[in-house]
């Protein structure tokens, strides 16, 4: 609380304020100074290469281009800028941030309303952090009989789990965080602790809502795990294989596997849909009925973290309907081989990488449309027809479009040597 | 589970009681409302047994406000900018009823063009209630579109009633003796265009949300209330219209002109959630019928009020009226002793009598149907508090 003495002098104020601008510069030119000028121009780096470096070498050298593409080239090819930046996180973080902004835009032009239109005076541009700054403002409100530990841990599991997924998506021809051979085993098993964070948050809650939408979560993702994973083993009927990268070759081999899997694929958009709880699968976050359902109780960065997860996962799942039904990165190459004519230096990018990944953002952006475009035309179901369509009518289906993919293989169509592999 | 004839039985036959002692501990209590995005302004309890619902108990008068009292304090004149206050999106519906019983106990006759703009503006602010309510209804089964759609519908209407009141919501535009004013220039021009335009849109929610799939499956069957049923709990409007009933205020009781307009009662036999939100829309599309004919009909010329002498009071007496409001049988029960002050006003809503069904639909239904039944009651809390 800002308060002054009684015996507050605005004379003495400025006098004091003035001694502290004065001991300022003193120290700073009689100390601060030289110390930065020892700093840059004698204290050596680590070699790198046979070169010593100071700071001050190295910062010349960061502005010179001949300089820094070799170091970009390098630092490109590390894991560490793999997991945080291009096919990791900041990658889907960003795809995700763009999502917000067009479901926003989107769902308003299907509702003749107008969406965000003031921050950031084109249309509302920087909404998102406009709201991320709120969020960020906002006092965090644990309820007081919650199990804090998991409360607090929940939702970072929350994002850390969604993230966790991206790393297992290839994006380009080798352009993957981690590429397994049981790639879509550990994306199955990854998905499958959503639920279980979403219980553990609902009942660290200590309430009643985010119970009754955490027992919703659970009954809804198991009801369509099944479905959703029958509908992703036809895929691997055909591809013959678990990996996501040999899933994206063979169908760049043959043909796109939503061709010969549109049951599958139809499957597996609608179990998508009920994994990432949206609308019309909404059910445990079913505002009119259980309030905000399993995260009635967030507020602040807790809210914004788990929005944050939700739409990674929405990334996830579009970005994993590309590489199972509709070929991932396969596409022409579109990026021309020389950034000029006449320039001989060091090539900065790789056509066919960055039109593979051009190709793979502009599919998987259209999936995510896909997977918004429910909302605007839809009301919620209800918890019994959800488990019921889960239970009977997708597994069903699923089974049917399996038996279709074993009828390719075995008769040869498809598979190793068939007549549309080329 | 016991079908939902035996648990209403239980119901009736425990009285509201609350469950038997022993099952208790197997309930999990929840409060819903008033604080709550899908009951309004209102409270009610529900016990539920897993999904089910078992028990309901609403304890309406969060936003009680004494209108009725406050009636005493005031004139008559006076008493009207407040009394449509419990609605405001169906002022001209409130204050009708008032004026018609004012006047039944003043003996005042009111204008034949008084009369007929008076059924307009009616009819026009019937479509402004039922449009916000369609809205509620469609964001509480989650169908953000049908929020917007109505929403944005309803200013139409809004503007329309502006031109004619000069408020956009609340108009205190009848008074006892007629309406406040004349009809402005152009009027019926721009009400014909705003209706043709508004029955394509009507079209355009029926495809997207009456006739959605997931739409029929969470309201077809789901808490059926029957005709014996909805006429012994006392349930008026459309919801007793939905049941079976054919009763509507402005055909079995025609008050102004309602007697020489044309238009036929809409009525559903189900009586299940599905019907009771579908009958507003049917009345919706029938109204705009009725102002085409109540624009047709009404003389060209002549006075829209008889001047009252400034500060009215009637002879001791007293009188009832009612209208067809949104929400079913509006009525409006003076007593006056002689004062320009009336002695006791009563305020019948239909909200309030709606509102008793609920906790015999409720009992039985699963959790996710509540805002389905609920809403379709076409209750409004503030209304039936007053």
């Amino acid at each position: 609380m800002a308060s002054y003495t009684e015996s507050f002098r605005f004379g003495e104020f400025v006098g004091s304020v003035l001694w502290l601008i004065f001991w300022v510069v003193i120290i700073f030119s009689m100390v601060g100074l030289p110390l930065l000028f020892v700093v840059l121009f004698y204290v050596p780096l680590p070699p790198m290469g046979d070169e010593v470096l100071t700071p001050y070498l190295f910062l010349t050298m960061v502005v010179d281009p001949t300089r820094t593409v070799p170091i970009i080239k390098y630092m490109i090819h590390t894991d560490l800028f793999r997991v945080t930046a291009f096919p990791g996180f900041t990658y889907a973080a960003l795809l995700a941030a763009v999502t917000i902004y067009f479901e926003r835009k989107f769902l308003a032009k299907m509702q003749l309303r107008i969406g965000p239109l003031y921050v950031g005076k084109i249309e509302g541009w920087l909404q998102l952090m406009a709201d991320g700054l709120k969020l960020i403002s906002k006092e965090i409100i644990v309820p007081s009989g919650a199990d804090k530990p998991i409360f607090w841990a929940a939702p970072i599991a929350f994002v850390a789990t969604a993230a966790a997924t991206t790393a297992l998506i290839p994006v380009a021809p080798g352009w993957v965080v981690a590429d397994i051979d049981v790639g879509m085993i550990a994306v199955f098993a990854i998905f499958g602790f959503f639920p279980l964070i979403a219980l553990l948050f609902s009942w660290a809650s200590n309430s009643k809502y985010p119970f009754i939408g955490g027992l919703r979560a659970l009954h809804q993702i198991i009801a369509f795990e099944i479905p959703f994973i029958i509908s992703a083993l036809s895929v691997v009927i055909l591809a013959g294989s678990l990996n996501l990268t040999d899933i994206t070759n063979s169908q760049i081999n043959s043909y796109w596997f939503v061709f010969f899997l549109p049951i599958s694929a139809f499957v597996f958009y609608i179990s998508s849909l009920a994994e990432l709880e949206r609308i019309p699968f909404d059910l445990p976050e079913a505002e009119s009925e259980i309030v905000a359902g399993w995260i009635t109780e967030t507020s602040g960065m807790i809210y914004g973290l788990i929005q944050l997860g939700t739409y990674l996962k929405l990334y996830a799942l579009a970005a994993l309907f590309v590489v199972f039904f509709l070929g991932g990165w396969s596409g022409p190459v579109i990026f021309p081989a020389e950034i000029m004519p006449g320039y001989t230096g060091e090539k900065i990018y790789n056509p066919v990488t960055l039109s593979a990944a051009f190709w793979f953002t502009i599919k998987t952006f259209g999936m995510i449309v896909l997977l918004l475009l429910p909302r605007g035309i839809s009301p919620r179901i209800r918890i019994d027809i959800l488990l019921h369509t889960g239970w009977y009518k997708l597994i069903v289906l699923a089974f049917i479009n399996m038996f279709i993919a074993l009828a390719l293989i075995y008769g040869g169509i498809l598979g190793p040597g068939g007549l549309l592999v080329r | 589970m016991a079908s939902l004839e035996e648990k209403i039985e239980e119901t009736r036959r425990l009285g509201l009681q609350v469950v038997k002692e022993t099952e208790e501990d197997r309930l999990m209590t929840l409060s819903v409302g008033p604080q709550h995005p899908g009951s309004g302004h209102f409270r009610f309890t529900v016990k539920v047994d897993g999904d089910y619902i078992v028990y309901c108990d609403p304890d309406p008068g969060y936003v009680h406000r004494g209108e009725e009292k406050m009636c005493e304090y005031r004139n008559i004149i006076q008493n009207i900018p407040h009394l449509e206050r419990p609605v405001i999106h169906d002022s001209t519906n409130v204050t009708y009823s008032y004026s018609l019983a004012v006047e039944e106990l003043m003996g005042i006759e009111v204008p034949r063009r008084g009369q007929f703009i008076r059924a307009i503006a009616s009819e026009l602010n019937r479509q402004v209630y039922t449009l916000y309510w369609l809205a509620i209804y469609g964001i509480f089964l989650g169908h953000s579109t049908m929020f917007m759609w109505p929403a944005g519908d309803r200013e139409l209407f809004i503007d329309l009633l502006e031109r004619l009141t000069g408020a956009r919501v609340t108009h205190a535009f009848n008074i006892p003796g007629g309406v406040r004013n004349d009809m402005p220039e152009g009027f019926k021009q721009k009400c014909l265009e705003h209706i043709n335009y508004y029955e394509k849109r009507l079209k355009e929610y029926e495809d997207i949300f009456y006739n959605n799939p997931l739409f029929r499956q969470r309201t077809e069957g789901v808490a059926p209330l029957s005709k014996e049923d909805a006429i012994k709990l006392g349930v008026t409007g459309s919801v007793l219209r939905a049941s079976g009933v054919p009763y509507d205020i402005r055909k079995v009781e025609p008050y102004d002109v309602y007697n020489e307009i044309d238009f036929k009662v809409q009525y559903m036999k189900t009586g299940d959630s599905f019907a009771r939100s579908y009958v507003p829309f049917l009345d919706m599309k029938e109204s705009c019928h009725i102002v085409r004919r109540l624009l047709d009909k009404m003389p060209e010329s002549g006075e829209v009020r008889t001047k009252l002498q400034p500060n009215p009071k009637g002879p001791p007496g007293e009188s009832y009226k009612r209208v067809e409001s949104g929400r079913g049988a509006l009525g409006y029960h003076i007593v006056s002793d002689g004062t320009p002050k009336p002695y006791r006003v009563k305020i019948s809503v239909g909200s309030f009598r709606n509102m008793l069904a609920l906790p015999f639909l409720l009992v039985g239904q699963k959790l996710a149907d509540m805002p389905a039944v609920y809403w379709s009651l076409n209750y409004w809390p503030v209304e039936a508090d007053r």
